[in-house]
């Protein structure tokens, strides 16, 4: 039925540096996410459909010249991962911006950081991180982000759900986060051959399935 | 015989890399990165250790120009290089480089030039050493890949 693939879930990686962007892409689609990498805060906040303002600018296009990768907030992101030493914007920074947006506080956040500043650590995870990883990311560490992803999906689910009125029977909340669960433990096992195409950009205007 | 070839080529792989995880210069974060690489990205570790090459001589350059520059005393540019520095060099599991960037900074937080000075030096020979390395790992893997291409005529 290939309910609920990782290749479903896409990430938003933001670090400054450009070979733990290469390597954090390579993590991430290792373990079947969709990703897409930025280099800065701002960066993030713009394709998250965020400005300064705090205002999300619907249709209006706002692409960068030479990256045809930019989408609008049309685009869903399941979690954000980012770097916490970034010059302009850190990732502190752009926690908190995500976490006051009333529209994006409910995305996910997990900061990376070379330095074990355990008031560092303590003060993201207040802010509302979910996770705090030392760098360097280890595939093992990439393994504690499908739950988070996951509650907000069964959330999101369960709310299409309830504004569209299927007729249908529509699985408990519970029992579907279990087959997903199980699916996932069996994907572990086995790749359902997610391609490398599936990571490329999409085409304007088109929302990823749930 | 192809068999044989195979076999030095791999039995000189792992001589390499026992060498360079037995002195320190590279650590596991290395495997991790060979670790990713597969049929979908099968050039992985070369693409992210070249990236680094090219990222490690920026660096290396802006370095040596802010210690050499005689007026020089922006020890706070010269910490942002070295952050950069060894974070790539961690990232990629480039240990003893990314030690000597601890006493780099080390001296850099004490202003002191000297010791700065020594350090950079101390900083392009691991850097150099480590370059050469693992262009020869590359090269090995690059014979390792012709030599499974190659097909032999079976003899009766």
């Amino acid at each position: 039925m290939g309910m609920a693939a990782d290749s479903e879930f896409h990430v938003l990686a933001v670090d400054d540096s450009i070979i733990d962007r290469k390597l954090i892409e390579r993590l991430l689609k290792t373990s079947s996410y969709q990703v897409t990498t930025v280099d800065s805060g701002s960066k993030a906040l713009e394709f998250l459909g965020l400005h300064e303002d705090d205002r999300i600018h619907q249709n209006t296009p706002s692409v960068s010249p030479n990256n045809h990768q930019w989408r609008l907030q049309e685009v869903e992101v399941n979690l954000v991962i980012t770097d916490y030493c970034m010059p302009g914007m850190t990732g502190y920074d752009l926690l908190k911006k995500i976490k006051e947006s009333s529209s994006l506080k409910n995305i996910p956040v997990v900061i990376m950081s070379s330095e074990n500043v355990p008031s560092r650590i303590s003060r993201c995870l207040e802010e509302g991180a979910e996770e705090f990883f030392l760098k360097p990311v280890r595939l093992s560490d990439l393994s504690k982000l499908r739950p988070h992803m996951l509650k907000t999906k069964s959330k999101d689910h369960c709310k299409e759900q309830v504004d569209e009125k299927t007729a249908f029977p529509s699985p408990k909340q519970e029992g579907k986060e279990e087959q997903q669960q199980s699916n996932n433990n069996k994907r572990k096992a086995m790749e359902e051959g997610v391609s490398p195409e599936r990571t490329r950009p999409r085409p304007n205007g088109i929302t990823s399935v749930v | 015989m192809l068999g044989l070839a195979a076999d030095r080529l791999r039995a000189d792989t792992n001589r390499l890399l026992a060498f360079l995880f037995h002195q320190g210069i590279l650590d596991e974060q290395f495997l991790q990165l060979q670790q990713l690489e597969d049929e979908t990205s099968p050039n992985f570790v070369s693409e992210v250790v070249n990236i680094y090459f090219h990222e490690s001589e920026k660096l290396l350059r802006n370095l040596r120009s802010l210690l050499m520059d005689k007026e020089f005393s922006d020890y706070n540019k010269m910490g942002i290089h070295l952050n950069q520095f060894m974070g790539s060099s961690s990232s990629i599991g480039a240990k003893r480089i990314r030690n000597v960037c601890v006493a780099f900074r080390a001296a850099s937080e004490q202003n002191n030039r000297a010791g700065c000075l020594r350090a950079l030096e101390l900083l392009e020979h691991e850097y150099c050493f480590l370059k050469n390395k693992l262009h020869e790992l590359f090269q090995i893997q690059q014979q390792r890949a012709l030599a499974a291409a190659v097909r032999y005529p079976m003899q009766n």
